[in-house]
């Protein structure tokens, strides 16, 4: 299995941006994944590792050796595309040994192979079977075993569940995660849904508009965003513009208008911000941070609007100018309803600051 | 699998900056470049410098002079105009009113009509003024019945001049609106139709407004393609005798030994279809291809009235007997007994005589073979040229290819005769195109001709294959491993093997049944079928030339037959090139 390094990438379509600067260092065995809106870059990025896209700037290394200007055919990647790219004048057994035969292996060595690489993707005995004969679901493994049985040094995959509906979706994703486990695959995962993200990955790159927003694991991402974007994008969340009022060494007081003042925790940061040099800083209150009754922050609301889901509760509350976004456990509590007024607090843990800027 | 590609490094850096060069993509066009310069280009260019060099070999424009001071000329190109605007208008008529016909009604010979409506497409240009003339014309089986019926001095009536041709452009082109408005109303969303009777709107208006605007692009296109090969039509007036369009006076100024005017005249024909080809273009180009609602069948309205059942049921068998008459006179002629149907109805001995001769009587199988041969040639070349081309337009980017776009179907859109004289001007003598050989009278100048003028059938064949297919395939193969050419010969050609078939079939029996092109350029030992069978038709060996006809119309058939089943899945609808 070999790592992958992204030095400095740029890529320009003509005057258009496609990526830039991407500096990336992929590990041995990881499952890496890009994350973000559609548009942003994380199929440039892909095509330039598997070298259907030559940088306009920058190096790419697959362990320390330098395959920028390498051909694809060369890189010993396997590749699955978002349309699954079948060949579709094959069979399933033929879909799946194009790349031995093309690597000359002996038709018996072919055949053991592709048997257990459709033992693997839970396809044995659909061999004969015509690629337009199978489902989406079976198209989607066929893909997966193709790329799979050529044992490749990198597994790159462009929103292979995109096509799925919902619970072939969640299947198909546990499946993934199991192959890439048991076979220790350096993977690289493109989706713009950040459910599948947060629940595959070792770590997230977070782009936007073809730059780097920040790479992390699912917890960083999502516990220490380093801005609005990240923080917004990656589950739901309150973004609040606020005053710094006061500042200790462990403390930061924040006026977020209407003479609410709030605390929270200096150490509960994004490491891109300097309370020093910033007057007012924003506040990401996740929904589920804030809880009913009094507490540290109390805050009092008038419902706007109350929906309820079953595992929770969800308010929208109006507390000054502001309309917050708050989830309930569903502990058989009362259902409140538009119109009452409800008394919240935030812990201070639950408040996290970033920078204006970025 | 490791790659040691430290080794390969430098010799790969040196092919990287080779294939990655921006310019390498026009490395890859040349040979086509090459082939449309050569045989499409410079022969064009080589008439139009005849038209504007006079005698003294100094540039002029007198030959435009003559040309647009002299009646006859100015009458030609009045003919030929008038000829194709009503060609389009009667084709319009009756192709969108069968498509109406037989897509939104339900009556009695129907599920018959709607096969035997595309018979036109079965019909060899050639075949297909004969069988008029035998039928219609002043000497032809009707006009002599109707004069026997009724004991008359003359004959009644005739398919005679200007609406002789207009005629037979109806009965052969009206397909083309066909093909397109049947595909059009099929996609009309029944919905639309459905909504605006409910919001009250009545019939008239349910037409101009939402049918009408769903008609058009269909009806532009077809109306485009109509009017340019009326324009270069060329059997229909040899047939019925006018010498007054554009077409026959490029041949008569040829045949008087005028040559500079042929050249004049061509050139301006060339124009017309050029400007028109680009119109085409252009409008295809921006009409937008709208979704259409899939999955709802069709609504016929059931006729259900006894009387007009019956009335529908009379007009179809009409409508069946006028479709299948042109096939059936010629399958009848094709039996008669050569040099004895003179003045009666319809021949009165009969004979299988002709159909054993065509394969045992050398003479007779002389322009089969030489056809089959002389096609073959320009097929195979068709193939390499027509898929290259297909290939590199479809999958590269570079400056010029909207310009490409249009070269490549240049010589679909001149006319046969056209092309004739370019090659005619342009290899008459030796040049660095021709491997310095005189080409014009050897073997080697009809296979030119068929090569240039079917290269756009393979090529937009395949092209359409190509477009269909996925890019991302390809990336697989390459992903997987496969070079280039693996995954070019064992991915991409088996997934567009079906269309570039299709265009070769095509392109086949296109050569096999070629005549406007050919009566130019051939010489007595290369001689094709359709001159046979002109030179049968001249000499009133009637049935020869009709046996000849059966068997080019037999394998147009088997073409689309196959073509039909190759299609199959991708359903190519609309107008195929003519
Ligand atoms: N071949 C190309 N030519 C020109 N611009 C391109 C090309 N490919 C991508 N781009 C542009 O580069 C940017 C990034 O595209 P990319 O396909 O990488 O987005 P993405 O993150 O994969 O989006 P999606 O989620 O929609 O697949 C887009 O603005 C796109 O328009
Ligand atoms: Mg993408």
């Amino acid at each position: 299995m070999k790592s992958v390094r992204l030095e400095h990438i740029t890529k320009k379509f003509g005057k258009a941006k496609g990526v830039e600067d991407v500096d990336i260092h992929i590990k041995s065995g990881e499952f890496f994944t890009f994350l973000g809106p559609s548009g942003c870059g994380k199929t440039t990025t892909l095509r330039i590792i598997a070298g259907f896209y030559f940088p306009t700037e920058g190096k790419v290394y697959f362990d320390n050796e330098d395959i920028t200007g390498l051909k694809p055919n060369k890189r010993n990647i396997g590749m699955v595309f978002q349309n699954y790219a079948l060949f579709p004048h094959m069979t399933v057994f033929e879909n799946i040994a194009f790349g031995l035969q093309v690597r000359k292996l002996s038709s018996s060595e072919i055949k053991s192979k592709v048997e257990k690489a459709q033992k693997f993707v839970h396809l044995e005995g659909y061999g004969n079977r015509k690629i337009t004969e199978l489902s989406g679901g079976q198209q989607q493994r066929v893909a997966l075993a193709r790329a799979l049985v050529i044992e490749p040094d990198i597994l790159l995959l462009d929103e292979p569940l995109s096509n799925l509906d919902a619970k072939l979706r969640e299947e198909t994703r546990i499946e993934i995660k199991r192959l890439q486990v048991e076979l220790g695959i350096t993977t690289i995962y493109v989706t713009h849904d950040q459910h599948e993200a947060m629940s595959m990955s070792d770590r997230i790159m977070v782009m936007d508009k073809g730059e780097i927003q920040q790479i992390g694991t699912p917890q960083e991402i999502y516990n220490k965003p380093v801005n609005h974007f990240v923080a917004s994008f990656i589950g739901e969340s309150n973004i609040i513009k606020a005053d710094v009022k006061n500042l200790t060494d462990t403390h930061v007081t924040v006026d977020i208008g209407g003479g609410i003042i709030l605390k929270g925790l200096r150490e509960n940061g994004s490491p891109m911000l300097d309370y020093a040099n910033e007057d007012s800083v924003l506040l990401s209150i996740r929904p589920e941070m804030i809880n009913t009754g009094e507490g540290a922050n109390t805050l009092t609301g008038i419902i706007q609007l109350s929906e309820f889901t079953g595992v929770s509760i969800n308010y929208i509350v109006k507390v000054g100018d502001h309309e917050l976004n708050v989830m309930i456990v569903n502990a058989r509590t009362k259902v409140l309803e538009r119109g009452d007024t409800i008394t919240l607090h935030v812990p201070e843990s639950g408040i996290y600051f970033m920078s204006e800027k970025r | 699998m490791t790659t040691n590609s430290e080794t390969r490094a430098p010799k790969q850096s040196m092919w990287k900056r080779i294939t990655q060069s921006k310019y390498f993509v026009y490395v890859l066009i040349s040979p086509l470049v090459f082939v449309l310069l050569a045989y499409v280009i410079f022969p064009m260019y080589k008439t139009f410098l005849q038209s504007v060099v006079d005698q003294e070999g100094s540039l002029s424009l007198t030959n435009y002079l003559r040309f647009f001071t002299s009646e006859a000329n100015l009458e030609s190109l009045y003919n030929s105009i008038f000829i194709s605007i009503v060609s389009v208008i009667t084709c319009a008529i009756v192709g969108v009113g069968m498509a109406f016909l037989l897509n939104r009604y339900e009556f009695p010979g129907r599920k018959i009509l709607s096969i035997l409506v595309l018979v036109p497409m079965a019909l060899p240009p050639l075949i297909g003024a004969i069988s008029f003339s035998f039928l219609y014309g002043s000497s032809g089986i009707f006009p002599r019945l109707f004069q026997s019926i009724f004991q008359l001095d003359n004959v009644p009536f005739a398919l005679e001049g200007i609406w002789g041709i207009i005629i037979v452009h109806t009965f052969t082109m009206y397909t083309y609106f066909y093909l397109s408005a049947s595909a059009a109303i099929r996609g009309l969303d029944l919905s639309l139709e459905e909504a605006a009777t409910s919001l009250g709107s009545g019939r008239l208006r349910i037409w101009r407004k939402i049918i009408l605007p769903m008609l058009t692009p269909a009806m532009v296109a077809s109306s485009l393609l109509v009017f340019m090969i009326s324009m270069a039509s060329y059997t229909a007036p040899l047939m019925f005798g006018v010498e007054r369009v554009m077409t026959m006076a490029i041949t008569l100024s040829r045949t008087n030994g005028n040559l500079d005017m042929a050249a004049t005249q061509s050139t301006i024909l060339s124009l017309v279809s050029i400007a028109f080809l680009i119109l085409m273009t252009w409008y295809q180009n921006r009409r937008n291809y709208q979704s259409q609602s899939k999955g709802v069948g069709v609504h016929r309205t059931e006729v259900s009235s006894p009387v007009v059942k019956y009335i529908a049921a009379i007009l179809s068998t009409i409508g069946v007997f006028i479709l299948m008459l042109p096939i059936l006179v010629i399958a009848l002629i094709s039996f008669a007994v050569d040099g004895e149907w003179t003045t009666q109805i319809i021949p009165t001995s009969y004979t299988f005589e002709h159909y054993i001769e065509l394969f045992t009587d050398s003479r007779t199988w002389g322009p089969i073979k030489n056809s089959i041969q002389m096609s073959i040639v320009a097929v195979i070349g068709n193939i390499i040229f027509g898929v290259a081309a297909a290939y590199a337009m479809v999958r590269f980017a570079f400056k010029g290819k909207v310009f490409m776009d249009i070269l490549i179907m240049v010589p679909w859109a001149l006319p046969g005769t056209v092309v004739a004289v370019n090659l005619i001007s342009a290899f008459s003598e030796g040049n660095v195109f021709s491997f310095n050989q005189v080409l014009v009278g050897t073997f080697w100048i009809l296979p030119l001709a068929y090569f240039v003028r079917q290269l756009p059938l393979v090529f937009r064949n395949t092209q359409a294959s190509l477009i269909q297919m996925d890019d991302s395939i390809e990336e697989a193969a390459q992903s997987l491993g496969a070079t280039w050419w693996h995954s070019f010969r064992r991915v991409v050609l088996p997934i567009i093997m079906p269309g570039v078939l299709a265009g070769t079939l095509l392109a086949f029996v296109q050569g096999l049944t070629e005549f406007v092109a050919s009566i130019l350029l051939y010489s007595p030992s290369t001689m094709p079928l359709s001159v046979g069978i002109w030179n049968k038709m001249y000499s009133f060996q009637f049935g020869t030339a009709c046996a000849y006809g059966v068997l080019q119309t037999i394998l147009i058939i088997v073409v689309l037959l196959i073509n039909e089943r190759l299609k199959g899945g991708t359903n190519q609808s609309g107008a195929s090139i003519g």
